[in-house]
């Protein structure tokens, strides 16, 4: 019964190699020697790569964006798991109203959402940039905490909980001690994938620069718009090894990459 | 617990997105309908009147369109394939769609400007084979837009397929197979419908992503504008606000409008309810 597509497998590797053939090119042309990119290079170089550190916005950038990210991330976690377990724990009115307005931030165009917290965050409410910033990290963070968790915990058989209620537990002990460690590995790709979907952010760090104050991407889409050498094809391929590398943790955690296929 | 402890639990969260985002959005959408201290509609006016804004729109649209037409003409019969394949195979190629989607939307759309550029991989391409005498003009046009933004959307309806294909069972389309009909017709008759509803929530996903995508039309469209392009432009280098409050207006409104026609017609065909 197994019949070979021979027309289908050649038309995926096609489309395949569309996705991931740019990352390659990317990758090797960091390593040219010349000033400009170029594909393929004319040598091998590793200069490019010590130049990232030579213009210090990069490294600087890239520590503001690490900084807000965890804070961000961590701020989500601390609004996002209490509301999660609300939502995925009880049936009450207005639940679904709440989940939808929990999910609302990824519904909302990221560059309008950037332009009304300038507007209103910074500028109205007199928030510093880097407050900003984190605010605005932390609400694109938030729907990713509580989808994720939330798919956690309506796995997680809440009569364990209740058992530890009844023999005596206190209910915030019984949450940290039973429902916690049964979710744990939930809670981690939750802050994985949080963690990405801020560290790639343009649409809201774009609007919230000062001097000396951006994040990596927005550095690094300043740079490109100046200049067309390859530091940032390196800094691409800095950034590609560490979205593997997060990736294959994700995988591992969620035993498997099945939460990305369901929507 | 009692329902109104419950209630604690989530008004933290809550008030975080009523602070920082609810409340900024409705006063943004407000703000448009008044100008000094009088109700108005004339922002709304000058800008469906004004023939450069119309061309940013139509601009914005035809993009959207064309990369969620490629995107479903590419990603369907390769999110056909990934979902017949064995356990090992599929994860494999299904971690190669995802690599993409977690990668930075600026690495990918830079990537494109090495290809596409004047001295670019296309363009010698084209003038070694003798297709073209020089160097055409693809970075910088809606063009490159579309491939940026094709090569940005397609892993993500690539993995919204193989999720939906995956929940078909293969032995209908053997059953159908077995009664007379061909590989196609099975395919075209009991598969397709089946993914109907799969197939509008993706095209959704990547029409509304396109039309409110900021960091590829800002790379590769070069003076070329599309609507987000142009809040930013008006909101950060004009200084415009007003103007960039209208289009942040009509940029929720589109957006909503789509989402909330998918969700009903979704409903209307998922024979599950």
């Amino acid at each position: 019964m197994k019949e070979k597509h021979y027309g289908l497998a050649i038309f995926s590797t096609l489309v395949f190699i569309f996705l991931l053939g740019p990352l390659v090119i990317i990758s090797v042309t960091s390593f040219g020697p010349g000033t400009v990119l170029k594909f393929p290079p004319d040598g091998f170089s590793l200069k490019w790569y010590q130049n990232i550190w030579a213009v210090d916005m990069f490294p600087k950038t890239f520590v503001t964006s690490i900084i807000i990210s965890l804070l961000g991330n961590l701020l989500a976690l601390i609004l996002g798991v209490p509301a999660a377990y609300a939502l995925s724990r009880y049936h009450f009115r207005g639940r679904d109203l709440l989940n939808a307005i929990f999910l609302s931030p990824v519904l909302i165009p990221g560059i309008v959402l950037g332009f009304t917290m300038l507007k209103y965050v910074l500028v109205m409410y007199q928030l510093p940039i880097y407050a900003g910033l984190l605010v605005g990290h932390t609400v694109i963070m938030l729907p990713f905490i509580i989808r994720v968790i939330g798919s956690s915990l309506s796995n997680f058989d809440f009569s364990i909980e209740e058992a530890a209620v009844s023999l005596g537990a206190g209910r915030l002990q019984a949450f940290f001690r039973v429902v916690l460690p049964n979710i744990r590995s939930g809670i981690m790709a939750a802050v994985l994938i949080a963690f990405l979907e801020s560290f790639n952010n343009v649409d809201i760090s774009v609007f919230m620069t000062g001097p000396g104050i951006s994040t990596l991407p927005i550095q690094m889409l300043t740079y490109v718009q100046n200049y067309f050498d390859p530091t940032i094809a390196a800094i691409s391929v800095v950034l590609m090894i560490l979205t593997g590398l997060l990736m294959f943790v994700i995988e591992r955690l969620m035993g498997g990459l099945a939460y990305f296929t369901k929507r | 617990m009692k329902i109104n402890k419950m209630y604690w639990l989530l008004l933290p969260g809550l008030l975080f997105l009523t602070v920082f985002m609810l409340i900024p959005i409705i006063l943004t959408i407000g703000s448009t309908f008044v100008q000094e201290g009088k109700p108005t509609l004339e922002g709304y006016l000058y800008f469906f009147k004004d023939a450069y804004f119309n061309r940013i729109l139509l601009t914005t649209l035809r993009v959207s369109v064309f990369t969620t037409v490629i995107c479903i003409a590419l990603g369907y019969p390769v999110a056909y394939y990934i979902s017949r394949l064995g356990t090992r195979k599929k994860g494999i190629l299904l971690a190669l769609s995802i690599f993409p989607l977690l990668t930075s939307p600026v690495v990918r759309s830079f990537s494109w400007m090495i290809i596409l550029g004047r001295k670019g991989l296309v363009n010698n391409a084209l003038v070694a084979t003798g297709i073209v005498d020089k160097p055409i003009e693809i970075l910088y046009t809606p063009t490159a837009m579309i491939i940026g933004l094709v090569h940005l959307f397609l892993p993500l309806i690539i993995i919204t397929l193989v999720g939906v294909m995956e929940n078909v069972d293969s032995e209908l389309i053997r059953a159908a197979e077995s009664l007379g009909a061909s590989r196609f017709t099975a395919l075209r008759k009991v598969l397709f419908p089946l993914t109907i509803p799969g197939l509008i929530i993706g095209s959704v996903l990547v029409f509304v992503g396109s039309l409110t995508a900021y960091t590829t039309p800002a790379l590769l469209g070069g003076k070329e504008r599309v609507i987000s392009t142009f809040l930013y432009q008006n909101a950060m280098t004009l200084n415009d606000w007003y103007l960039a409050s209208v289009i942040a207006t009509i940029m929720i409104v589109i957006t909503l409008v789509v989402v909330g026609l998918m969700n009903k017609v979704a409903t209307k065909l998922n024979p599950k309810g």
